[in-house]
């Protein structure tokens, strides 16, 4: 070719049009008079990694000047229950963030997470796992949103010891709770224009509570002609997940699997310090890293305080999207991407190497 | 070059451009309220001229895409005497309405339908969002500019009087601005004894035959509504990440009006140290609108003026077919084409069905955003820009010969 050409080639490939460095505005947000008013949050800490990552979260909201106030209050894994403080903040705010609380193994203290969400009645819960741009994984086009039952199913904590030496845990599924999780399921998929709702179970052994739960599924999906409705066995779905993942586009899950199914989707898209998520109910949301694993950490990173800020942070945009501030949400995401994308500040889950402040710094440089 | 480098090169630069203007990458996903996808009714008047082709486009639209919006149509007309009763109370329970233009009458006596509209339900911010759409090339390039202006005072007052009738004022005419503290206050009853209201103002005027007789028109401009405006100004700056707002004015020639209203809006600047403010006077900001159009970001006016800056501002960035705007109060909303000019149309339009319904297109996505349906406003979006940005379906006032049915048709097969 031409020498003329030869330049004009480089220069075209060598600038790929980066879609986080100049965000074009769209169409503009003409807000009611007052939505600019602050909005107060309920924050907790947490265990482990929750104070150093909520503490990102802190700094970048006090960067951007967004209208948010937090109300923080301790709680840990090992209190019996919730204060009561906490409870009426969380009523009172309608919305609440949080890092992780540790929940120990046997010991008969139930989980204040699983507390949490029963009493405010917080039923689904939202993971939405996707590739990050510059983040390289063993899988492409990844973007699923595990959509999960949060209160009932294997989680219903109730367990008793027939007779010593025999325990038996008692898996409940009811119709009023299947219904309302795949209504929402369903919704969100309307709402935020997918395309496919696929129902995962294990009907073939659990006939009747597996059975149940795709019967409210089934019924729920005929008022939706628009979008392609679909069943898979949650063993087969693992195998799929790690397969052939671009099949998947919403899943909504009972409670144990939707566990499992999010944390694998998660994994395969850069891991759970990136993935952002929620739990919502009628009344209330909490928001939270997406994917529990992690979300706790383990004691050598809290010492050397380098825990992933990414996922609380991008958990909080979703917040302020769900707080109806879409631009802080914008503003909030784009850098985050970038610095993603940039890939000189990443935690040591990411290939990285640095202290979660570092991001945080790289993450308030980026804010325009 | 060799023919095929050529082609090779064409088509790369044609998808860069392609890929970062019209696809929008996911962005972190909106996690709706569980019952938050339930259809929401809205008013629908489509009103006069062009206005029914380009509200059925927008119906049309809807329809495809499934948005979780029916509308409740309603007949009004700019000749009617006053908005039917029926109309009020539909969009005092929706809360929301989409209309086109209602013809307003020159003289006449008969008041505009429109500003009727925006006093009874109190919507006392209009908002044009004005900016260059790519692939609409004009005159004037890094145009974005939102005009916030004030809907129910100022000198849409509609109050005005002949001071007596066929007999005169002196040919010294008198403009009276003047200012009133509290909002109930009865300008028109007060007014019948005219001679003495003004003391020290009115004893100059001489009386004296002559054949014509003198109009007064009151500009009203209080501090409440100045205030609100310029909070609402401030606020949707905050919200939007705009980082300057520019009060118009011509306090140098109306002192009192214009200075009350700079007042209210140095007060509120105070309150939002992050956001530049400055004033500019609006014959000399008519002119750097023509000249340098990217030194403005949100301007705040009062009524007249924001009329023209508005019409203005849409002009130099591709004319008032494309602009999309909303009026909104602290309790409803009403959304119609951006910019007034042309928002009826001409008979040869309504005819030959050649309106622009690009403009009502994007404030129906901008209603979709208020009522916080925001994929279904991206999708809108994406689709009108990218029919805008290929150029092949354009109505007479970008330059192109399609009709309007043929817009709606290219919209609707983009939409993803």
């Amino acid at each position: 070719m031409a020498k003329r050409s030869v330049s004009i080639l480089t220069r075209l490939l060598t600038n790929p049009s980066s879609p986080f460095t100049a965000p074009t505005r769209s169409i503009t947000y003409m807000p009611r008079p007052g939505d600019g008013a602050p909005r107060t949050v309920t924050l907790i800490p947490g265990d482990g990694i929750g104070p150093l990552v909520t503490g990102a979260v802190e700094q970048v909201f006090e960067a951007m000047h967004a209208p948010v106030h937090f109300e923080r209050y301790e709680v840990r894994g090992h209190m019996r229950k919730v204060p009561e403080e906490v409870m009426e903040s969380v009523k009172r705010n309608k919305v609440c963030l949080k890092g992780g609380l540790a929940t120990p193994v046997g010991g008969g203290v139930s989980s204040l997470n699983m507390q949490l969400r029963k009493e405010l009645d917080i039923f689904a819960s939202l993971v939405n796992c996707i590739n990050v741009p510059g983040l390289v994984t063993r899988h492409e086009n990844v973007d699923i949103v595990v959509i999960r039952e949060n209160t009932e199913g294997e989680y219903a904590g109730l367990e008793h010891e027939v007779v010593p030496g025999v325990v038996e845990s008692l898996k409940v599924i009811t119709k009023y709770c299947s219904e309302r999780i795949a209504r929402y399921a369903f919704e969100y998929a309307y709402l935020n224009n997918r395309k496919k709702v696929t129902a995962v179970h294990k009907a073939n052994i659990m006939k009747l509570a597996d059975g149940l739960f795709l019967e409210s599924c089934r019924e729920v999906a005929k008022a939706y002609p628009g979008i392609t409705y679909n069943e898979i066995i949650v063993d087969n779905c693992c195998m799929q997940l790690v397969a052939k993942p671009e099949q998947f586009d919403v899943m909504v899950t009972p409670n144990l699997y939707g566990n499992l199914i999010a944390n694998t989707a998660a994994g395969i898209a850069g891991g759970t310090g990136v993935m952002p998520g929620g739990n919502v109910g009628a009344e209330h949301a909490i928001f939270e890293q997406g994917a529990s694993a992690g979300n706790v950490g383990n004691d050598k990173i809290v010492e050397q305080k380098k825990a992933n800020p990414m996922a609380l942070l991008l958990s909080s945009a979703m917040m302020l999207k769900h707080l109806q501030f879409p631009t802080f949400a914008d503003r909030l995401e784009i850098a985050v991407k970038q610095v993603i994308q940039e890939g000189k500040w990443r935690t040591k889950d990411l290939g990285g190497d640095c202290t979660t402040q570092e991001v945080v710094d790289a993450v308030i440089k980026a804010l325009d | 070059m060799s023919p095929r480098s050529l082609t090779l090169l064409k088509n790369l630069a044609r998808n860069s451009n392609a890929s970062s203007s019209c696809i929008q990458t996911r962005s972190v996903t909106y996690m709706p309220r569980p019952g938050d996808g339930s259809p929401r009714a809205v008013t629908l008047i489509p009103g006069d001229g062009i206005g029914p082709l380009v509200t059925n486009a927008v119906e049309q639209v809807m329809e495809a895409m499934h948005a979780p919006i029916y509308f409740e149509k309603y007949d009004v007309h700019g000749e009617m005497s006053r908005v039917p009763a029926e109309v009020m109370e539909s969009i005092r329970k929706n809360k929301v309405c989409l209309k086109g233009g209602l013809k307003t009458p020159v003289g006449g006596g008969v008041s505009s339908l429109n500003v009727q509209l925006r006093k009874e339900l109190d919507l006392f911010a209009s908002l044009v969002n004005c900016f260059n759409l790519p692939g609409l090339p004009t005159k004037h390039e890094n145009v974005d500019i939102v005009v916030i202006r004030e809907n129910t005072e100022g000198e849409y007052a509609g109050l005005e009087h002949e001071v007596v009738p066929g007999v005169v004022e002196s040919l010294k005419r008198l403009e009276i601005s003047f200012v009133i503290e509290s909002f109930d206050f009865d300008v028109t009853r007060s007014l019948e004894n005219t001679t003495r209201f003004v003391p020290g103002v009115l004893e100059s005027v001489e009386l004296r035959r002559c054949a014509h007789s003198v109009v007064e028109s009151l500009k009203v401009i209080t501090k409440f509504c100045s205030e609100r405006i310029a909070k609402y100004a401030f606020e949707y700056a905050y919200l939007n990440n705009r980082k300057k707002v520019t009060a118009v004015h011509k306090a140098n020639i109306m002192k009192l009006a214009d200075g009350l209203f700079l007042e209210s809006c140095r007060e509120v600047a105070k309150k939002y140290p992050g956001i530049t403010y400055n004033e500019i006077i609006v014959d000399n900001c008519c002119m750097q609108l023509v000249a340098k159009p990217e030194q403005f970001d949100v301007m705040v006016t009062p009524n007249l003026y924001g009329n023209l800056v508005a019409n203005t501002a849409a002009g130099i960035a591709g004319g008032t077919g494309v602009m999309p705007g909303g009026n909104v109060g602290a309790d409803h909303a009403v959304f119609e084409q951006g910019a007034s000019a042309g928002n009826v149309g001409k008979d040869k339009i309504v005819r030959e069905n050649k309106a622009n319904p690009v403009a009502l297109l994007l404030s129906s996505a901008m209603m979709l955003r208020h009522l916080q349906f925001p994929s279904f406003a991206d999708r809108l979006e994406t689709a009108v820009k990218r029919v805008i940005s290929e150029g092949n379906c354009r109505t007479k006032d970008l330059g192109g010969q399609s009709t309007t049915q043929q817009v709606v048709d290219a919209v609707i097969a983009n939409l993803e």
